[in-house]
């Protein structure tokens, strides 16, 4: 079993790494672009899963958080050094989603969906607000001279972290108490588990990356408004993309965004008018197919024996 | 005079939530499903009712009279064909809670498309009865009036039936031991769809109603469905009064923020009061769940 875990970093390892070549070995911008949004999602993926997957509290907070860290880049883009800006979004994604967690993650399931489903929408009206009524100008202009290339190993960096992050807290007690919670809460908490403390953190940690993707992609747009990077489309795709890789496992969700990327960016390029409805479909397919997502649907087909354990209460 | 403007617009605006909210506790409450394109239902109501009227020139009442049994069947078939596979392979109510907010999800995106397609993003609106009453010596607009009163007419006579007839009592108990329902006689799987097609013709209801007074657009929908739920769980999940009373409670609160702080704080107003109900009284504001 442990040789197979480090075959398996390995194999992650070498592929990140030629990922990061990539762009010297095979310039072009079409093929940039593309990479730029599969890591995009990918990134947003794997740190939606790392709270969400263990601890099946589905988050619909990905838009907001994205939406934090473009905006103080937009804010900031031409007071502080690059690396200034994307400690200072850190530390405001993070104190966000800490205030948000430490007052939400006592709800039960279905009320923090509904939370964190409005919390965009909130804070898209409040920055709008705030636009409308003291800055008297909604939109805003980014000037950096950070380009595609840079964007593209940024972004990777983060996801390598991501997955590395993800793989030592599933290695560690925290993983062990995380998935007991995912289990049975009630459980979890009579075993000794400080629930409340368990969940905050990694919701501060995975909301932590989805700011720095926020931050990291802003240069692409030269021109941002609220209703620009707090879309909440955002926060649907990357669900289901987790979801169909399958957000119990930590490469699951790329599982899902390697597809799903490429049907998206088709379906958005060939049917601009019809996205959402297809968007829609894909969703209900998803759901009503592969409702444990496609790595533990192939291991059920692989598996002699169904585990009949494991297939219950899907995320 | 300053104070009845503001009744008239809060009772309006409340009466409308109410419709909605009591749609969506009808579908969470007692068909367990929590419906997340349930604003999307009202939007795209809203528009059929446009094309009722403008296209086919269809007096307005008449068409809320052709779009509530629309809606309820609508409903009634969506029920039944997209969410009873998810009850059947429900192991637990958490587990088709899950289940029925991914679908839901699903839903929400396919209804705003459709709208979307038709209609493209941009604000609709007709005139209808577009000319002010006086009202204790304040002139308010009469559309707004006559949606005020049908929609507390028919959240009334809704909530007369279902606290006064067999029928109510049976979805009432539903909605309070929904394992132990079927040892009394009731089926179910029935009485769900019932309950879900009947929600269903609140919202759509209810939407016909935005059309007559308010602009409308495609992208609004999730924006009530928001409002619903915070009703909801405000008055506590399945509990008629509670809803109706949060629905005015919710009313008089955005009409105060929108006139006295700024009409695009609202969300924010709502969304305190959300917080604030869920830390403080998670069972909901009025008595305790499950009425």
């Amino acid at each position: 079993m442990m040789e197979r875990i480090n075959l398996g970093a390995w194999v992650v390892a070498a592929v990140l790494v030629m990922m990061a070549v990539l762009p010297i070995v095979a310039p072009g911008d079409y093929l940039l672009s593309y990479g730029i949004n599969l890591l995009q999602y990918g990134t947003l993926a794997t740190a939606w899963a790392l709270f969400s997957g263990p601890t099946r509290y589905i988050s619909l907070a990905t838009t907001a958080f994205f939406g934090i860290g473009a905006y103080t880049v937009a804010v900031l883009g031409e007071v502080l050094p690059w690396p200034a800006i994307l400690l200072v979004a850190l530390l405001i994604g993070s104190l966000v989603a800490f205030v948000v967690g430490l007052s939400t993650l006592r709800l039960s399931g279905v009320h923090f969906v509904i939370f964190t489903f409005g919390l965009s929408e909130l804070i898209r009206q409040l920055v709008t607000w705030y636009e409308v009524n003291v800055t008297k100008s909604i939109g805003r202009y980014i000037f950096t001279d950070i380009s595609m290339r840079q964007i593209y190993w940024q972004l990777l960096a983060l996801l390598a972290l991501a997955l590395l992050i993800g793989w030592l807290i599933r290695r560690s007690r925290l993983g062990l108490a995380l998935r007991v919670i995912g289990e049975d809460e009630v459980v979890a908490r009579h075993l000794g588990i400080n629930t409340t403390r368990v969940k905050v953190l990694l919701f501060v940690v995975s909301a932590a990356f989805m700011t720095l993707v926020g931050a990291v992609m802003s240069p692409r747009w030269t021109y941002i408004d609220p209703a620009i990077v707090f879309n909440p489309s955002l926060s649907f795709q990357v669900l289901i993309m987790s979801l169909l890789g399958g957000a119990g496992q930590l490469l699951g969700p790329l599982a899902g965004v390697i597809p799903l990327t490429a049907l998206f960016e088709y379906l958005s390029g060939r049917f601009p008018n019809y996205f959402s409805v297809l968007l829609g479909v894909t969703f209900l397919v998803i759901v009503y197919l592969v409702p444990n997502g496609v790595i533990e649907r192939l291991r059920s087909v692989f598996r002699r024996r169904p585990v009949a354990l494991e297939q219950k209460g899907s995320v | 005079m300053l104070l009845v403007e503001l009744t008239v617009a809060a009772l309006t605006l409340g009466g409308l939530y109410a419709l909605i909210a009591m749609g969506l506790t009808l579908q969470y409450g007692v068909a367990r499903i929590m419906n997340l394109a349930h604003g999307e239902f009202m939007v795209a109501a809203a528009f059929l009712a446009y094309w009722l009227v403008t296209g086919l020139g269809l007096h307005p009442l008449l068409a809320l009279a052709v779009a509530l049994p629309v809606g309820f069947l609508l409903q009634w078939l969506v029920y039944q064909a997209l969410l009873t596979p998810l009850v059947r392979r429900a192991v637990s109510p958490a587990a088709l809670e899950v289940d029925s907010i991914l679908a839901t999800f699903g839903l929400l995106f396919i209804v705003q498309g459709i709208v979307l397609v038709g209609f493209g993003g941009g604000y609709y609106s007709y005139s209808y009865l577009a000319f002010p009453v006086n009202v204790l010596g304040t002139p308010v607009s009469a559309n707004r009036l006559l949606a005020a009163g049908v929609a507390l007419v028919i959240g009334l006579a809704i909530y007369g039936v279902l606290v006064k007839s067999r029928w109510g009592t049976a979805m009432r108990a539903m909605a309070g031991a929904p394992r132990f329902a079927h040892l009394v006689g009731i089926n179910p799987q029935a009485m769900a769809a019932f309950a879900f097609a009947l929600g269903g013709s609140l919202v759509v209801g209810a939407g016909t109603l935005v059309s007559m007074f308010l602009p409308f657009s495609a992208s609004m929908g999730v924006t009530f469905t928001m409002k619903a739920l915070v009703i909801v769980i405000m008055g506590g999940v399945g509990n008629l009064m509670g809803c109706i009373l949060a629905a005015l409670l919710l009313g008089v609160v955005e009409t105060l923020v929108s006139r006295f702080v700024d009409p695009g704080l609202t969300l924010a107003a709502t969304f305190a009061i959300f917080l604030l109900v869920l830390l403080l009284r998670p069972q909901g504001l009025f008595g305790r769940a499950g009425r």
